[in-house]
Parts: C-alpha cells; sequence; structure tokens
C-alpha cells in the first residue's frame, strides 16, 4: 500500500491524503469535504442520497436541514457572499436534484461558488426512467460553470477535489457534481493527494502589464472619468485598493447593485448606483464620461439602459477576470483579463496623481446635491424608503442586509448606505424571488457575530417562508422585515407606469397572518403601521437575540424612482427629484 | 458569413451537447458540424461551421468555446489556408437512357459511383463545400431521391500550421 500522505487541515487536525484501506464512495465524499475543510452542508435527504447520509451520520460536518431544497441552494449562496468560502449543498435524484436548478441558476449569473453534489439512480437503471430520475447533468449545463457525472469511484476524490477548484477561482460559479447511488456504494482506494490540472481551465489572473500601462495613460488624460465598479471587486476582496485608486486618482465611482459596499456608500466621490434605478449622478457621468473603467462589473442591460446611448463619447476600459464578459455587450478599446484585485494593485503601481477633472467632479457633485434619491414623506404613512433608512440607522449601517426581490431590493439598494463590504446579499443578474429568507440563513451561519436583517417583500417571503422553521431550529437571529405592500410591487409599479394601470395578477388580496405564522414557527411578531411603531419595534428588537419577524404595512402604492424606463438611455431618466 | 471553427476537446460523454448547447443559448446557428477522434488519445477535433454575423459575434463564439472546461483550443480557421472536404452520397435518379451522361458528367468532379439499382445510382464526392454545391446543382435535373452530406471538415496547411496555432492562441490570450 501506499505511504500514508497527511497534511493539517485549517483546524490543526491532521487530515489523511491518501487512506490506506478502500473506502465507499459515500465516505469518500464525506472525506474529501473535510479535506476541503467545509463547515456547513445545506442538504436535504432522499432515495438515492441515502448511503451519502449515512457517511455523514456523526461526521463532524455540521448539516443544515432546509424545508425545500431550493431553500438549501439559497442558503449555501447566501453563506458564500459573505464568507467567500465555497457553499456546498446535496440533494437526492430528480425532484432533489430539479428542485435546485433555480439557485443554480442564481449563482452561475451572480459568480458564486457552489459545489453541488446530486444523488442519481444507480448506474444500472441510468437511462431508463427509474424512479426519480432526471437527467440534472443535461438539465443543468447551461446554468453551471461545470458539471460532472461520477461513472467510477475511483475518479470520485479527483472530481471532488477539481470541483472546488473550479467553484472557487477564477470567475467563482457553481459546479454540480451527480453521483449514482451504487457509486456511492462501492469501495475504492481514497487518494486527495494529486494536485488538480485542468488543461482546458486556466484563468488568468495577473493581468497583462501592457494593458495595464494603456489603463494609466488613459486615466492621465481624461477630462471625464468615472469608474465603474461591480461584484469582481468583492470576488477578489479588493475594496481596499479601490478607495485607495479612487483616493489617489480622484476618479468618481459608481457601483453596480452586486458591487455596493466596494468604496463605502458615504465617500464623496461616490456617485451612487448606477443603472436602472440608479442616481442621477450616476448615470449622468456614464452617460457623459470620455473615459469609463469598468473593474469587474458585466455590463448587464440593467446598467447600461439601451446600448446605443451607453457611454457613446468614452474610452472603454474592462477590467474582468472572464475574457467572455470583454466586449460581450459593450465595445471595449482597453481590455484588461485578470483579477480584480491583481489588476487593482498594477494600477496603483503606476503612480498615478489627481486626475485634472475640478470642473468634472464639480458638476457631478452638483448633480449629486441637486438630484439625490428622494421620496415624499407623509406622516400618517409609513413610506419604505424611510424604513430602510431607519434599519440602516438602528444597525448603524453594518448589518449584512439580505434582500429578496423586487421594490424593497431597489430601496434597500438605494437608501441603505452601504459603508461596508460583503454587506449586501441579493439576486442580482436572475432576479430570484424566494431568495431572500434562505439567503440570510446562510449568511447568518457564515457570520455568527453579525446582524443579519432578511429584508422581504410579501410575495417573495410567501415563496419560500417554511424555511422560518431554520431560524428556530438553528438559533439564527435573523430579523426578518417583511415591506408587506399588498402586491407583487415591481410589477404594479409597471403595470402602472407602462400597461394602462391594468393590474393584471399584481395584488396579493389575501394572505396569511404573518405574526400568527411567525408564531406557528416560535418566532415572535410585530405588526407595525408607522414610522414611530417601526422605530420603537426595530431599536428594540435588533437588540434581541433571536430571531424576530416584523410585518411592516409600508404604503402600497409607492413607487421606485428614478429611473431608465426600458428601451431607453440612462440620460433618459424619469422620476427625478423635482 | 460561414466562419469555420476548429476546436480540440477532451473527448468526455456529453462535449458534443455542451458545445450545441452553448451555441443554442447565445443564438448561434450551427451549419456543420463534424467531430471525431486525433492523433492524441482522449481528444476529439471538431470542426464547426456557424454562420455569425460580425467580428463581434465572432470573438464571442471563440470566448464562449474557450470558457468550457473541456475545451482544450479554438481557433477561427476561416481566413488561414486550409484544405477543407466534404463527403457527400446522393442517390439519383439514373434510368438506363442517362446512366452514360451520368458518368461523364460526374467526371470532372472526380466522384465515383458506388451503389446501382434498376433505376437509380449513388453517387460519391469528395471535396470543397463548393465543389460539392455545383455537383449537386449539376445533378438536380435528373432528380436527387436521397442526398447526405457529412458537413465540413478541415485542417491547416502543413506551412502555416505552427504560425496561426501561435498567433490564434495570442488572441485568445491578450484580451
Amino acid at each position: 500500500m501506499t505511504t500514508v500522505l497527511q497534511r493539517e487541515g485549517q483546524d490543526g487536525v491532521t487530515k489523511n491524503l491518501v487512506h490506506p484501506k478502500p473506502i465507499s464512495g459515500a465516505q469518500m465524499l464525506v472525506e474529501a469535504l473535510r479535506q476541503e475543510n467545509v463547515e456547513y452542508i445545506f442538504g436535504y435527504p432522499g432515495g438515492a442520497v441515502l448511503p451519502i447520509y449515512d457517511a455523514l451520520y456523526e461526521c463532524g460536518i455540521r448539516h443544515i436541514l432546509p424545508r425545500h431544497e431550493q431553500g438549501a441552494i439559497h442558503a449555501a449562496e447566501g453563506y458564500a457572499r459573505v464568507t467567500g468560502r465555497t457553499g456546498v449543498v446535496i440533494g437526492t435524484s430528480g425532484p432533489g436534484a430539479t428542485n435546485l436548478v433555480t439557485g443554480l441558476a442564481d449563482a452561475m449569473m451572480d459568480s458564486l461558488p457552489l459545489v453541488v453534489i446530486t444523488g442519481q439512480v444507480g448506474t444500472q437503471v441510468l437511462g431508463t426512467d427509474a424512479f426519480q430520475e432526471a437527467s440534472i447533468v443535461g438539465i443543468t449545463m447551461p446554468v453551471t460553470k461545470h458539471n460532472y457525472q461520477v461513472r467510477n469511484v475511483a475518479d470520485l476524490p479527483q472530481v471532488i477535489k477539481e470541483a472546488f477548484h473550479i467553484a472557487n477561482s477564477g470567475r467563482p460559479g457553481p459546479v454540480l457534481i451527480d453521483i449514482p447511488k451504487d457509486i456511492t456504494q462501492t469501495e475504492g482506494l481514497f487518494d486527495y493527494s494529486q494536485p488538480v490540472k485542468i488543461p482546458g481551465y486556466q484563468p488568468t489572473v495577473v493581468p497583462n502589464r501592457l494593458q495595464i500601462r494603456k489603463v494609466a495613460s488613459a486615466i492621465r488624460a481624461a477630462k471625464r472619468p468615472v469608474i465603474l465598479a461591480g461584484a469582481g471587486v468583492l470576488h477578489a476582496k479588493a475594496n481596499e485598493e479601490l478607495l485607495r485608486l479612487v483616493n489617489q486618482t480622484q476618479i468618481p465611482l459608481a457601483h453596480t447593485l452586486l458591487g455596493l459596499g466596494g468604496l463605502p456608500g458615504s465617500h464623496p466621490l461616490f456617485l451612487g448606483m448606477a443603472g436602472m434605478h440608479g442616481t442621477v449622478a450616476a448615470n449622468t457621468a456614464l452617460y457623459e464620461a470620455d473615459l469609463l473603467i469598468n473593474i469587474g462589473a458585466r455590463f448587464d442591460d440593467r446598467v447600461t439602459g439601451n446600448l446605443a446611448h451607453f457611454a457613446k463619447q468614452a474610452i472603454v476600459v474592462h477590467i474582468d477576470i472572464d475574457p467572455a464578459e470583454i466586449g460581450k455587450n459593450v465595445p471595449t478599446d482597453i481590455p484588461v483579463v485578470g483579477d480584480a484585485g491583481e489588476a487593482l494593485r498594477m494600477l496603483l503601481a503606476e503612480n498615478l496623481v489627481v486626475t485634472e477633472a475640478a470642473d468634472w467632479r464639480e458638476s457631478l457633485d452638483k448633480l449629486k446635491q441637486d438630484y439625490p434619491l428622494w421620496y415624499v414623506d407623509t406622516p400618517d404613512e409609513l413610506k419604505p424608503q424611510k424604513l430602510i433608512e431607519l434599519i440602516s440607522e438602528v444597525t448603524k449601517g453594518e448589518a449584512i442586509v439580505v434582500t429578496d426581490v423586487g421594490q424593497h431590493q431597489m430601496w434597500a439598494a438605494q437608501f441603505y448606505g452601504f459603508d461596508r463590504p460583503h454587506r449586501f446579499v441579493t439576486s442580482g443578474g436572475l432576479g430570484t424571488m424566494g431568495f431572500g429568507l434562505p439567503a440570510a440563513i446562510g449568511a447568518q451561519l457564515g457570520r455568527m457575530d453579525s446582524t443579519v436583517i432578511a429584508l422581504l417583500g410579501d410575495g417573495g417571503f410567501q415563496m419560500t417562508l417554511q424555511e422560518l422553521a431554520l431560524l428556530v431550529e438553528y438559533r439564527l437571529p435573523v430579523k426578518v422585515v417583511i415591506v408587506n405592500n399588498g402586491s407583487l410591487g415591481m410589477v404594479r409599479q409597471w403595470q402602472e407606469l407602462f400597461f394602462g394601470k391594468r393590474y393584471s395578477e399584481s395584488l396579493l388580496r389575501s394572505g396569511p397572518d404573518f405574526i400568527k405564522l411567525a408564531e406557528a414557527y416560535g418566532i415572535r411578531g410585530h405588526r407595525v403601521h408607522s414610522y414611530e411603531e417601526a422605530k420603537d419595534v426595530l431599536s428594540r428588537e435588533v437588540q434581541y437575540d433571536g430571531p424576530v419577524l416584523i410585518d411592516c404595512r409600508v404604503t402600497p402604492e409607492e413607487n421606485v424612482y428614478p429611473m431608465v424606463p426600458t428601451g431607453k438611455g440612462l440620460h433618459e431618466m424619469v422620476g427625478v427629484k423635482p | 458569413m460561414n466562419r469555420v471553427f476548429a476546436v480540440t476537446v477532451n473527448n468526455h460523454s456529453g462535449v458534443l451537447n455542451r458545445i450545441t448547447g452553448l451555441f443554442l443559448r447565445r443564438g448561434f446557428n450551427i451549419q456543420s458540424i463534424t467531430v471525431g477522434a486525433t492523433e492524441t488519445d482522449g481528444i476529439s477535433r471538431m470542426t464547426i461551421v456557424l454562420n455569425v454575423d460580425d467580428e463581434r459575434d465572432t470573438e464571442q463564439v471563440v470566448k464562449q468555446l474557450h470558457k468550457q472546461i473541456d475545451v482544450l483550443k479554438v481557433q477561427d480557421i476561416t481566413e488561414a489556408p486550409i484544405v477543407a472536404r466534404e463527403l457527400v452520397l446522393i442517390r439519383v435518379n439514373s434510368p438506363l437512357t442517362t446512366r452514360s451522361e451520368l458518368t461523364t458528367l460526374i467526371g470532372p468532379f472526380r466522384a465515383s459511383i458506388i451503389d446501382v439499382s434498376r433505376d437509380s445510382v449513388t453517387i460519391q464526392a469528395v471535396g470543397s463545400p463548393e465543389k460539392v454545391e455545383a455537383l449537386i446543382f449539376l445533378l438536380q435535373p435528373y432528380g436527387i431521391k436521397e442526398l447526405a452530406r457529412t458537413g465540413v471538415t478541415a485542417v491547416l496547411r502543413a506551412n502555416d500550421a505552427a504560425e496561426l496555432s501561435r498567433s490564434s492562441r495570442n488572441y485568445v490570450l491578450s484580451i
């Protein structure tokens, strides 16, 4: 037999990289997860994964059992988003696996590292429409960074090792491993000592110095420069480098939705969020700039508006670790392939000075002052925007805010004021309703020392509300704040503005009593109708070390403004402060 | 216009599915695709002819293919000096009266008759897509009963292979 190789894990426990005796595929999986220092498994058992669950029994890795597989994968996403670590999910074959598809698509769009294990029917019946069989590898090809089906137990350790490597390197993303049941029961030799060698996967991390020099000279020559920073900066943990670059060059900066928190929201050069519900200052800057430096954003259509009008006068720099993003939507003059952190450090080494754009900064600052985000406050109502400001106030702007999708999500992005990175967890690219509550659970597990606010609409909450049970079961002090307007607010807003107020199926006329529902799960609940009530309840409950649900009855017909209507350019905003 | 891509891939199950799925969701229309083993064990080569509108689409095709973990190398060889061939089998009406006429007709194409029945013959031809098109055009008046084309497969001409191989890799990495 081979000699036993060992290595020290993060927890100081020595781990066997090679096992002297054959072990089952299920035990291999558990062993590999230990090697990867996995803290949590988000999973749901079933027939095809019974051997895996048997191996997990008392294995020492904490297992989180949601009430639906979708809850498992969104929780893993929330965990991955706040920790930067790979979220691990297990589901059974067939429906267990298909219930993970939405989460995979979500993680793919927002570049979140996940390793997802699905059970599969045994190899002897594969392809025969066996009980609980679904071709999950075929189904998930378009929504995973890569996927595998393991047909030979000897391949299993290396496949898992590759999956972790692919998921959390380059542009992160979800990787799925489909394991037929008999493979988990077959014994083989566990060898985790081999290095990962994937000839077809070698992401460029360090950018080309020549390209960086071109960016530096473009910055030196620019009269109206602007930076658009996205989630790539956060994935690279490069927020400090970003701050240094902004301070050194005094280039104004706009964030994408997923980039929020990269530069402190209170920074004088922060223009706000760009795009459909962005600020006038940010959108005007993108529209009028002569140099646009995109760092780790993918020029999503919600950010650019009509491409025919986007950054037409600008030299476009695009820094991205995924070369396929460069030039996909916006023609790029200076492409830079590489990690945002590496690129920023190389740019900082170019000894850039304050850009000669004082007039530009001044004019943008004036826009920022003249056209701030706004709403009309009416004292007898609870305005959702004011509610977000209140939450920011009582949490000192330091909570992890996890949202669902829709109006409340945009208000959170606009009004919370994220000063620190990794504090905003939201479904950006896919826009998945039902994401919020389970993602908040994962975020809280990843950051037990932080206050986690699950900010949900009444629509999205009702898509995954069964996960409330986990708050009690795992003692998670998540504060569930429901921005309740009795409707699918964003749909209702579009119907009001673009479909002649024909509110087709966008009003949620009856629903459960959320307080009683919370109580049924063993969670205390409050209902608030006014700002004063909200302030009173929130400032008290934010101190409480258990879960709470607060049903906030906000102005039902409030709209998210300003807004770039679809098909319009960023300069054609409506709902700007008069 | 039609562009020709040479793609080297791992010979894993499902790889063809990954590639065609990619074209489906990015909205690229496949004109033809051929796959076969290469000189290296475990490595296959695809020759894909795609209808792409412009330079930007071409670039996207190359990059998106490259992003696939089972794809080892992508080359747009449309403008490169290549030897491109496809094979066509055509069963065409051929009563005895026209048979010798047919034989004369296909002569310049170096096509051959590989099967004969009482009222039809099956013709095999190998050549560039243009040559195949021309042959089909000429045979149409006789009545084509069945036709099967393999799609194009291509390799670089010997002297230019090393040069393009280098430059095409640069094309991908420099951006």
